[in-house]
C-alpha cells in the first residue's frame, strides 16, 4: 500500500487534525494555567486544577469521533 | 464494631474478590497472557487503564502534595492527564495497528536493529522496577498501619496476592482484577470526599464543593482558606509562589513521561481494533479524571479542616491544647499516626499548647514574641498520610476508614501488577524469544514469562522490604527515563519515514544518558547521599531542576535522532512500507490473528 496517493492524502488529513488538537492541548494548560496566573490567578487556579483536564477529555473524545469518520471518508476503515 | 475488624473485612473481602476474578480468567495462550487476547472492551479497558496507571503515588500521595502547597503542586494533576492526549493521539491507535505485544519489539522492528530493542528493554526495566519499589513499599505501610502486622509480614501477602493473579492471570487475569480494583479505588477515594464536602459545603460533588461556599458564614470556601493559611504566615493557596520555567518543564516532563510509561502503553494492544484503541484513551482519562477532579477538593478541604483543629477558635484565638488533643475523640487520628512516626508534634514553650504557624514567615515574629511562640510546633505532618488519615480527621465511620485503606492497597497493587506484566513481557518475549533462544515454542515461552514474572515479584519484594531509601527519588528517575527515551524513539519511528535506526539508537542514548546524569549530579551517583555537585535549590543548567528535566531529555532524544538520520542512509523500502502500514487503520484484524 505505499505511497498510494489517497493514503498521503489520508495522513496530511490527520496530521493537520493532530496539530489542531495538540495547539489547544498546548495553550490551555501552559497559557491559561500556568502563564497568564498573574493576569488571571482565579481563572488559572480552576484551569490548573480542574478545567485542563475537561479540555484533555474533550480533545480526545473529539479526535476518536473524527478520526473514526475519516477512516470511512478515506475507505480506510477497519470495517 | 472494632475498627480493625473492619479494616480485616474489607480489606479480606477485596482480596477474595481479586483472587476469584484471577481464578476466572486463567491465560491459556501468549496472546492471553500478553493481551488478554485482544478481547477487552474498550471502557472495560479503560477502567483497567485507570487502575493501571492509578497508583499509591495519585492515591495517597497527590492530594497530601496539593494540600499543603496549593496552586504550584497543580502540575501533577495537569501533567499526570495531559500525558493521556499525547497518547491517544500519538500512540495509542498506531501501536494497535502493529499488532505486536510489547513497546521494545515495536522499537525493535521499526529500526531493523537489535540494539534499538535492547536499549529500549534496559530503559522498560529500569523505569519499570524503580517504579514498582514504590508501590511495594506502599503495600506494606498501609497493611502496617491497618491490619497491625509488621511491614515484612504486610509486604509478604501483598506479594503472594499479586502472584497469584499476575503469573496464572497474565494480562487476561491482571485487566479483569484491574476493573475490580478500580470499582474499589474510587469508591475509597470518592465516598470520604463527599462527606466532607457535604460536611464543608454542602455540596455532595466535592469536585464543585471546592468552588462553592463555606457552609454557614457564606464565603467562598477557597477565600477562606487563603485567608486562614495566610494569618498564620503561609503561602496563599490559589496562588502562584515557584518560578514559570520549572513548573511549565516539570509539567510537559509528566505528561511526556505518562505517555513512555510502558506499562501504560501496552494496555492498548489489547482492545480489539485502532477504533477502539482511541476511544479506549479516551475512557482511560473519564476514569482517571473521576479521581483527579476530587483530587483538589480533598486536597483543600483536609488543609481547611487540620488547620482549623489546631485553631479552634480561629488563627487569632488561642491555639489547641495539648490536654485536648491527647484526651479528646476527635484528636484521637493524632494519636494513631503519631505511633507511625510519619506525625508528630511538641510543645516547644511549654505553654500547654500546640501552635502550627509558618515560623520562617518574617511577618509573624511579632506575633510569635508578643505570645511568646519558639516555633512551629506541629513538627513533622508527612504529607503521604493526608488521605489515609482524612477519614478520621473529618471524624467519619470506621467503615469509611476500612474502605480507604482497601482502595489505597487496590491502587498500590493494580499498578504493581502491571509493572511487573510489563517486566515479565520484556524478559520473555523481547530477551529470551527476541534475542536468546528464537526458536521457543510457546508453551516454554510462557513458562518463561510466569518464570520472569515470579523472579520480578520477588526481587521488587526484597527491594520494597530493603528499599534503597530513595524511593521518592527514583520516581523522578522513571520518568526522565521514559520521556527521554520511549516516548520519542516511539512517535519518531510513527511520524518520521526518515528516522533510522542509527539515529533512533543515538538519541535514545543521548536523551537517556545526559537525563540520568544529570538527576544524578543533582541528587548524588546512584542516589548516593553527598555524592551531588549541585541541587534543586541551585541547579546546573539554566535554573532547571533535575525532576524537570525529563522534557530537556526528549527533545534531545528527537534532535540528535534527527541530526543523525540526516547524515546516514534512509531506512530501507519495507521499514518505510512499515510505516505505512502502520499509518492506515484498515487490516489491523489480520495483524491480531498472526499469533
Amino acid at each position: 500500500m505505499s505511497d498510494k496517493p489517497e493514503n498521503n492524502a489520508y495522513w496530511a488529513a490527520n496530521i493537520r487534525i493532530v496539530t489542531w488538537c495538540l495547539v489547544i492541548w498546548a495553550i490551555v494548560p501552559f497559557g491559561f494555567g500556568i502563564l497568564l496566573e498573574p493576569i488571571m490567578p482565579g481563572l488559572a487556579f480552576w484551569v490548573a486544577q480542574q478545567g485542563s483536564i475537561l479540555v484533555f477529555l474533550a480533545i480526545i473524545f473529539f479526535y476518536a469521533w473524527r478520526m473514526n469518520r475519516l477512516d470511512r471518508e478515506f475507505g480506510v476503515d477497519e470495517q | 464494631m472494632d475498627q480493625f475488624v473492619l479494616n480485616w473485612i474489607f480489606i479480606g473481602a477485596s482480596f477474595a474478590l481479586y483472587i476469584g476474578i484471577a481464578i476466572w480468567a486463567r491465560a491459556g495462550s501468549t496472546s492471553e497472557f500478553y493481551a488478554a487476547g485482544r478481547g477487552v472492551h474498550p471502557v472495560l479497558n479503560g477502567m483497567a487503564t485507570g487502575a493501571d496507571w492509578m497508583s499509591a503515588a495519585s492515591f495517597i500521595s497527590m492530594a497530601g502534595l496539593i494540600a499543603f502547597v496549593g496552586y504550584d503542586n497543580s502540575t501533577f494533576l495537569m501533567g499526570w492527564t495531559g500525558g493521556y492526549v499525547l497518547l491517544a493521539l500519538m500512540l495509542a491507535p498506531y501501536l494497535r495497528k502493529f499488532g505486536k505485544f510489547t513497546v521494545p519489539e515495536f522499537i525493535g522492528d521499526r529500526f531493523y536493529s537489535s540494539t534499538a530493542r535492547l536499549v529500549a528493554v534496559i530503559c522498560l526495566i529500569v523505569a519499570s522496577i524503580t517504579y514498582v519499589i514504590g508501590q511495594m513499599t506502599g503495600v506494606g505501610v498501609a497493611f502496617g498501619r491497618f491490619l497491625e502486622v509488621d511491614n515484612t509480614t504486610g509486604l509478604l501477602i501483598g506479594a503472594a496476592v499479586v502472584f497469584a493473579y499476575a503469573v496464572f492471570g497474565g494480562m487476561k487475569g491482571v485487566t479483569y482484577t484491574q476493573v475490580a480494583q478500580y470499582v474499589v479505588l474510587i469508591t475509597a477515594y470518592t465516598i470520604p470526599a463527599i462527606f466532607i464536602s457535604l460536611q464543608l459545603t454542602g455540596n455532595p460533588i466535592p469536585a464543585l464543593g471546592l468552588f462553592g461556599d463555606t457552609a454557614g458564614t457564606g464565603q467562598p470556601l477557597l477565600a477562606t482558606l487563603d485567608q486562614l493559611v495566610t494569618d498564620l504566615g503561609f503561602a496563599e493557596y490559589t496562588t502562584r509562589n515557584s518560578d514559570t520555567l520549572n513548573m511549565v518543564l516539570f509539567t510537559l516532563s509528566l505528561m511526556i513521561g505518562t505517555a513512555g510509561l510502558p506499562h501504560v502503553i501496552m494496555r492498548f494492544f489489547t482492545v480489539p481494533t485502532v477504533a477502539d484503541a482511541r476511544w479506549s484513551a479516551g475512557w482511560a482519562l473519564v476514569f482517571i479524571a473521576l479521581l483527579y477532579l476530587t483530587a483538589p477538593a480533598v486536597g483543600a478541604m483536609a488543609r481547611f479542616n487540620i488547620t482549623n483543629q489546631f485553631w479552634p477558635d480561629g488563627p487569632q484565638g488561642e491555639a489547641v491544647s495539648v490536654e485536648t488533643i491527647e484526651t479528646s475523640p476527635e484528636y484521637a487520628w493524632m494519636q494513631t499516626w503519631q505511633k507511625t512516626g510519619l506525625l508528630n508534634w511538641e510543645d516547644l514553650n511549654g505553654d500547654g499548647k500546640i501552635q502550627y504557624y509558618n515560623d520562617a514567615n518574617a511577618d509573624l515574629q511579632a506575633r510569635a514574641e508578643e505570645s511568646s511562640w519558639t516555633g512551629n510546633e506541629l513538627t513533622k505532618f508527612d504529607r503521604d498520610i493526608l488521605v489515609l488519615a482524612n477519614p478520621e480527621i473529618a471524624n467519619l465511620p470506621g467503615w469509611v476508614v476500612a474502605l480507604v485503606a482497601a482502595g489505597g492497597l487496590a491502587a498500590a497493587l493494580s499498578t504493581a501488577a502491571g509493572l511487573l506484566l510489563a517486566i515479565s513481557s520484556a524478559v520473555s518475549h523481547d530477551l529470551m524469544k527476541g534475542q536468546l533462544t528464537p526458536n521457543m515454542s510457546e508453551a516454554s515461552e510462557l513458562m518463561s514469562a510466569r518464570i520472569a514474572m515470579a523472579v520480578a515479584i520477588a526481587v521488587a519484594t526484597y527491594l520494597g522490604l530493603n528499599p534503597p531509601g530513595f524511593a521518592a527519588q527514583t520516581v523522578a528517575l522513571a520518568f526522565g527515563i521514559a520521556a527521554a527515551s520511549i516516548f520519542p524513539a516511539l512517535m519518531m519511528g510513527i511520524f518520521s519515514k526518515r528516522v533510522n535506526n542509527t539515529g533512533a539508537v543515538a538519541g535514545m542514548l543521548v536523551g537517556l544518558i545526559v537525563t540520568v546524569v544529570y538527576i544524578f549530579l543533582h541528587k548524588g551517583w546512584f542516589f548516593i547521599p553527598d555524592t551531588n555537585s549541585y541541587t534543586d535549590a541551585a541547579p546546573l543548567f539554566l535554573g532547571i531542576k533535575s525532576t524537570s528535566f525529563g522534557a530537556v531529555g526528549a527533545l534531545l532524544n528527537f534532535g540528535t535522532a534527527i541530526l543523525v538520520s540526516n547524515a546516514t542512509a534512509a531506512p530501507p523500502k519495507e521499514i518505510q512500507e512499515l510505516v505505512e502500514s502502520v499509518r492506515i487503520p484498515r487490516g489491523a484484524g489480520a495483524a491480531a490473528a498472526d499469533h
